[in-house]
């Protein structure tokens, strides 16, 4: 089902700056001037406010005939880059929206207006898509889309996915077990299948997508609140720093222009971070999205950053979810034939990737024997992850099991068979290999053991040691024996693991790290997993599991690869990561500012504060609009940076704070001097002040 | 700068050092309810105090309890103050006969004290009977000391506690801050006082004629037990208006020395205390060595600025340093380095005029104020303000290594950064505020003792020494019905405006869940902390303050090079 030949056929490969997306930024960064959306944002809206009242000074210049020299253009430039501070941090939140939006669209044209053959009494009748309810029955034939999110009661069929997760290869849906979950707007492609519908029109799978990747749904996540809250304080602060600056300027006898006054309070409060938080916090939505995972909220992705404790199937995620039969080691007196029909038998209705490799091995023993057709009315027993035996009950009474060697022993015990002994050493010898022994018994007696092997997926060491570059512990689930585990978790560099995993285990393991204050994150795809994916702080459920386990989990991995989840989390610490690099940074550019703006306000009453002007800058207005021009630009200069992230390598904690702490920090406080005084040179040779 | 000089100040920072151990262990001991040194003699009598009092101090309080406890016996420690101030004339102990205090003079004499602030508007010696000072001042200098340490001590135990909704009780807490910590204290080392030659008596002031012939009154009246506890409780305010310049205040070399250790040993000390409950000494250290280094260049800057000197006196064939306003007993070393500990504290007291200063050693003890005293700080103040600080550095730090941040294993969520960007907010707006207001009212300005930039820092000063509840002046300034009342409301707004926040904050952070600490999580006692720590204080604490700083003592200083004087 996961193919690396992924073919893309949805707008997300675009790059971030497409120029379709940058020309609808654009025209976004002018309508989402309207205040009422600038409130949302404390720190812009004070920006906005600043801008609007320098305006009216302008106009009242222009209207008085202002004599002042050059007053009147220091004024206008003042306004005009204030105005264009705010239309800048516009453009960074719309081009953050801009990939979400434009999935948005494509989606919506995927749920046009299905008809659907709804089950009444055993009749299809023809509805809309939009009149279909929880509960109801719909059945869909080849070619037909699928009217609604649901669970496949009745047949199987191959069903192209492709307008939900970009994956061209068709995938398989069938009734009951863990592949039963239909997405609405996917389209069957051969065979028919009996749909339950799960969802009520607006609350599907489709629309919760819609509203997610256009962020219509968007609201402020926790951290963000919390940096909101500080940058709002600093704002405060700072307002009254510079409106008391008023008396204390009278004071002095130098009056301050309330232009001038304004500069510096914008110049002050932290318009870089205000300015590019909400596009940080919807770029880091959208790089989720570009991995093919569907967050239902920005807290998970958050979330995801602060894990510490990593749960793993094994299945699929550190081995190859294929397991393959190699050997059939026999106990004292069975005879191969009798124990390789006995296989053959048991795993012939098994349609896991481990059952036909087991009748594909003990395919050439039954053919020899000549019984290839299993005797009639038996019934196959699946697999459970109770019981951790599958098998077949023989119309004359007679039962196989193949399954978790403690497991058949135990089974063969309640038929009064004592087994307990039988092929004790080679079944630790396969589990000690990193195999996964399989014991195989008819009724009292075991036959033999089945030696399948585990292939572990490449590369997964590497990943492992970096989450543990990170703090995080890997723990591996597997339902294997102890020994099994221990093997494979050894190869493939798991931190620990959990054998003979049952749902209970797994649950009790998920609350035990949490109450030793740990957050834990696990994927999951059965319906058995969902109680656990609820549990944990993290649960990414695959977009092949069921539909319980989707509900359950806060994302889903449109990919179905529980790797994913690696990537999740580091996408988590980058966003975190990026706001406080950004926060830093900005703080730190106040200094500079006080020494462009502060000297340039006071220099005419104390000449002497001209030693404070350590830029030199040309004149007291170019260094006041150099200023202000700077702290504008540089919220575009890191436009990239904020829908990117910063830099992101897994290490410790200290180390990670030290280099950002260097490079956003002390950067903080040296690109300003340099930024400002370019300006000012620039300005100076255009003659503009 | 001397030799000697800076040696003052390593002797001074070794004993320091040495002291904050043993006492933060004795605290941290006192706080927990264990057995101390002194239980067998205090523990009758603390259990007696509870008894009387009916305190269970085993029942602790939600944080909001807290509180509601320390404003009731604030309020009326507030009212008695006021009571006794305005009919001090028909009490007892007041063989000067001093006349009851007006109206707002006693209101602001009642907050300043109440606030550990001890500003002071009026000469001790020429107002204050020996009464309102032992009863009213005294007592004051005590439960003020007291509250603040209790406070810290609640504000330690929220933040390093798991879990649990109690910070402590305010009445134990406050009980055994007087009985284990403030009272032995003071008796002890007022006795040493008293052997350095300070009067502890109840005479009238002796009149003498000098050599010079000139008549003069030596104050004097229970002065030791007075001096003990302005320091060791970070008060400051003076028995008599010289404050520690007085001789009958600050006899000598070692008094000095004395005075200069208590100011810091409790504030030191609860940095070791904070580290013992929070069960990681490293946490303790961090902030000490933070403090340390704010310390240590506040002392150079002001010293460098004052053993420099004055250009315009050295023109004059005067050379050497600034010795304007200052005890030349003490000289430019133990001058800078006693008002840089009291500006560093809440104390407030000096041994020297910081009106005389040079405008950027001048800047310093202004600056100290800014930074929100938790260069050690008052009593307790120091600790929690200091706390307030690691909760936004941490907040930043947190974000910065793409975690949500944690202190001690606490999240450091919205509710966290709301108390603690409201407690920073209290700073800048009870003294840019008041200070904006008066600078353009005549009935204030015509208080000022210079005008122009000189006249500009003064009135700064003053504001951001009562906000801070410091208590010291600029010099320069007098008070008047306008002052007193404004000055006044500001002290309490400083003082519990802070409180509340920071308390509650506590309380929230002892009811979180400790998570468990990983790689992926930062110390907060790496060298690096420490350093991002102190620029937050520089860039949020003090960097606000540069517009107002620019228009004082920034220019003056720059006039001062170019020749002019005020």
């Amino acid at each position: 089902m996961i193919t690396s030949r992924r073919i893309d056929r949805r707008p997300q490969a675009r790059s971030l700056f497409d120029r379709a997306i940058v020309t609808r930024a654009v025209a976004d960064s002018f309508t989402k001037l309207d205040p009422r959306w600038q409130a949302r944002n404390p720190v812009m809206f004070v920006v906005e406010v600043s801008a609007l009242v320098t305006s009216l000074f302008f106009v009242r210049d222009v209207i008085v005939h202002n004599q002042t020299p050059g007053i009147t253009g220091f004024d206008l430039a003042i306004a005009l880059w204030l105005w264009f501070t705010v239309i800048f941090a516009n453009f960074a939140e719309a081009v953050a929206e801009g990939r979400g939006k434009a999935q948005a669209d494509f989606l919506r044209r995927t749920k046009t207006d299905t008809q659907a053959r709804k089950m009444v009494g055993g009749n299809a009748v023809m509805v809309n898509a939009n009149e279909l309810r929880k509960g109801d029955l719909i059945r869909v034939e080849p070619n037909e889309l699928i009217a609604g999110d649901g669970d496949v009661v009745e047949g199987a069929a191959s069903v192209d996915e492709s307008a939900i997760t970009g994956e061209s290869a068709p995938v398989i849906r069938e009734s009951g077990g863990d592949r039963s979950a239909v997405t609405g707007g996917t389209r069957v492609l051969s065979d028919y299948i009996v749909v339950k519908i799960s969802s009520n029109p607006g609350e599907s799978f489709l629309d919760r997508m819609i509203s997610l990747v256009e962020g219509a749904s968007r609201q402020k996540t926790p951290n963000e609140i919390a940096l909101s809250i500080l940058l709002s304080g600093l704002t405060i602060i700072f307002v009254i720093a510079v409106v008391t600056l008023g008396p204390f300027s009278i004071y002095a006898g130098t009056v301050q222009s309330v232009t001038v006054l304004i500069a510096l309070l914008v110049c002050l409060i932290p318009t870089t971070i205000g300015g590019l938080l909400s596009a940080i916090g919807i770029a880091g939505m959208d790089r989720v999205l570009q991995r093919n995972v569907l967050a239902m909220s920005g807290r998970a992705v958050e979330a995801a950053g602060d894990v510490d404790t990593l749960l793993l199937d094994k299945t699929g995620t550190i081995t190859l979810g294929n397991r393959q039969a190699s050997e059939i080691i026999l106990a004292d007196g069975v005879a191969r034939r009798d124990a390789s029909v006995a296989a053959y038998y048991s795993s012939l209705a098994d349609e896991t990737p481990e059952g036909r490799s087991i009748v594909a091995l003990a395919e050439q023993d039954v053919a020899a024997s000549g019984n290839g057709k299993p005797p009639a009315g038996g019934t196959f027993v699946p697999f459970s992850a109770y019981t951790r035996m599958s098998g077949l009950d023989l119309a004359g009474g007679s039962s196989i099991r193949k399954g978790a060697p403690d497991a058949v022993r135990a089974w063969v015990r309640e038929r009064g068979g004592d087994g307990a002994s039988v092929l004790a050493s080679d079944v630790e010898r396969i589990a000690r290999a990193g195999g996964t022994p399989l014991l195989l018994a008819q009724d009292k007696r075991i036959l033999g053991a089945i030696y399948l092997k585990d292939v572990l997926k490449p590369n997964m060491k590497e990943r492992f040691d970096r989450l543990r570059a990170m703090g995080i512990r890997t723990i591996m689930i597997t339902g294997d024996n102890p020994l099994t585990a221990s093997a494979i978790a050894r190869e493939a560099g798991v931190d620990d693991f959990l054998a003979e995993a049952t749902p209970e285990t797994k649950m009790g393991l998920i609350k035990r790290e949490q109450s030793s204050g740990r957050l834990v994150a696990m994927t999951g795809d059965g319906t058995n997993d969902a109680p656990a994916l609820a549990q944990a702080d993290v649960g990414v459920a695959m977009n092949s599991g069921t539909q319980a386990a989707k509900e359950a989990a806060n994302m889903v991995d449109l990919d179905s690869d529980p790797t994913k989840l690696i990537e999740v989390v580091e996408i988590g610490k980058q966003l975190l990561m990026t706001r406080g690099a950004l926060t830093t940074f900005s703080i730190a550019n106040d200094v500079a500012k006080y020494f462009a703006i502060l000297p340039a306000m006071f220099v005419t009453t104390y000449p002497a504060m001209q030693a404070l002007n350590v830029m030199r800058l040309a004149t007291p207005q170019s260094a006041i609009l150099s200023a202000v021009i700077f702290n504008a630009l540089i919220i575009i200069a890191l436009i990239p940076l904020a829908l990117r992230g910063v830099a992101y390598r897994p290490r410790g904690a200290n180390a990670v704070l030290r280099d950002n702490v260097l490079i956003y920090g002390l950067g903080g406080i040296v690109v300003p001097f340099v930024g400002i005084k370019i300006i000012d040179l620039i300005l100076s040779a255009l003659r503009l002040t | 700068m001397t030799v000697s000089g800076w040696l003052q100040a390593v002797i001074y920072f070794a004993l320091l050092c040495a002291l904050t151990k043993p006492l933060g262990i004795y605290l941290a001991r006192v706080f927990s309810g264990e057995r101390t040194i002194l239980s067998p003699v205090l523990a009758p009598v603390e259990g007696l105090v509870y008894r009387v009092c009916r305190i269970d101090p085993k029942r602790e309080m939600t944080a909001v309890s807290y509180l509601f406890a320390l404003f009731a016996f604030s309020a009326v420690g507030l009212v008695w103050l006021y009571v006794l101030l305005r009919t001090q004339k028909f009490l007892p102990l007041n063989p000067q006969g001093f006349d009851n205090l007006t109206p707002d003079g006693a209101w602001n004499a009642a907050a300043s004290f109440l606030t550990n602030t001890n500003w002071q508007f009026y000469s001790g010696e020429s107002t204050m009977s020996y009464f309102s000072q032992m009863a009213g001042l005294a007592w004051h200098n005590f439960v003020s000391a007291g509250a603040g340490l209790a406070v810290a001590i609640a504000v330690i135990r929220g933040v390093t506690r798991t879990d649990v909704k109690a910070v402590g009780n305010f009445w134990a807490d406050m009980t055994r801050s007087l009985l284990y910590v403030l009272l032995p204290v003071s008796i002890v080392i007022g006795l040493v006082l008293v052997a350095q030659g300070i009067p502890q008596n109840f005479h009238e002031y002796t009149s003498v004629t000098s050599i010079d012939g000139m008549k003069q009154a030596i104050t004097q009246g229970p002065m030791a037990s007075q001096e003990v506890i302005k320091e060791f409780g970070t008060n400051g305010g003076g028995f008599v208006n010289a404050n520690s310049a007085s001789p009958n205040e600050n006899p000598n070399g070692f008094t000095n020395l004395l005075e200069m250790l208590m100011m810091f040993a409790v504030s030191a000390a609860l940095t070791y205390t904070y580290g013992r409950f929070a069960k990681d000494q490293r946490q303790g250290w961090a902030l000490f060595a933070t403090m340390s280094v704010l310390f240590i260049a506040g002392f150079a800057g002001s010293y460098a600025a004052e053993a420099a000197g004055n250009p315009i006196v050295h023109q004059l064939g005067v050379s050497g340093p600034n010795l304007e306003g200052k005890e030349v007993r003490f000289g430019a070393a133990a001058s800078t380095l006693f008002g840089t500990i009291s500006t560093d504290t809440s104390t407030g007291a000096v041994n020297s005029t910081h009106d005389s200063w040079t405008p950027l050693g001048g800047l310093v003890p202004l600056v100290n104020m800014q930074l929100g005293e938790i260069v050690f700080g008052g009593i307790g103040t120091g600790l929690y303000g200091m706390i307030v600080f690691v909760v936004l550095t941490v907040f930043i730090a947190g974000l910065m290594v793409g975690r949500t941040p944690e202190l001690l294993g606490k999240k450091i969520e919205r509710r966290e950064v709301q108390l603690a960007i409201l407690a920073i907010l209290v700073l800048p707006a009870f003294c840019l505020i008041p200070t904006a207001i008066s600078i353009l009212l005549p009935v204030a300005t015509a208080q000022l003792g210079n005008n122009g930039a000189h006249g500009f820092s003064e009135m700064l000063y003053m504001f951001t020494s009562v906000t801070e509840n410091n208590g010291s002046a600029f010099g320069g300034v007098s008070g008047n019905t306008y002052l007193n009342v404004v000055t006044g409301i500001v002290m309490l707004c400083g003082r519990y405006l802070f409180i509340v926040p920071a308390v509650i904050l506590a309380g929230s952070l002892a009811g979180k869940r400790s998570v468990a600490e990983t790689v992926g999580t930062f110390t907060t006692y790496s060298p690096i902390f420490v350093a991002l720590l102190l620029g937050v204080i520089i860039i949020v604490g003090a960097l606000t303050f540069v517009p107002a700083d620019a228009l004082g003592p920034i220019v003056e200083h720059l006039q001062m090079l170019q020749g002019k004087q005020f």
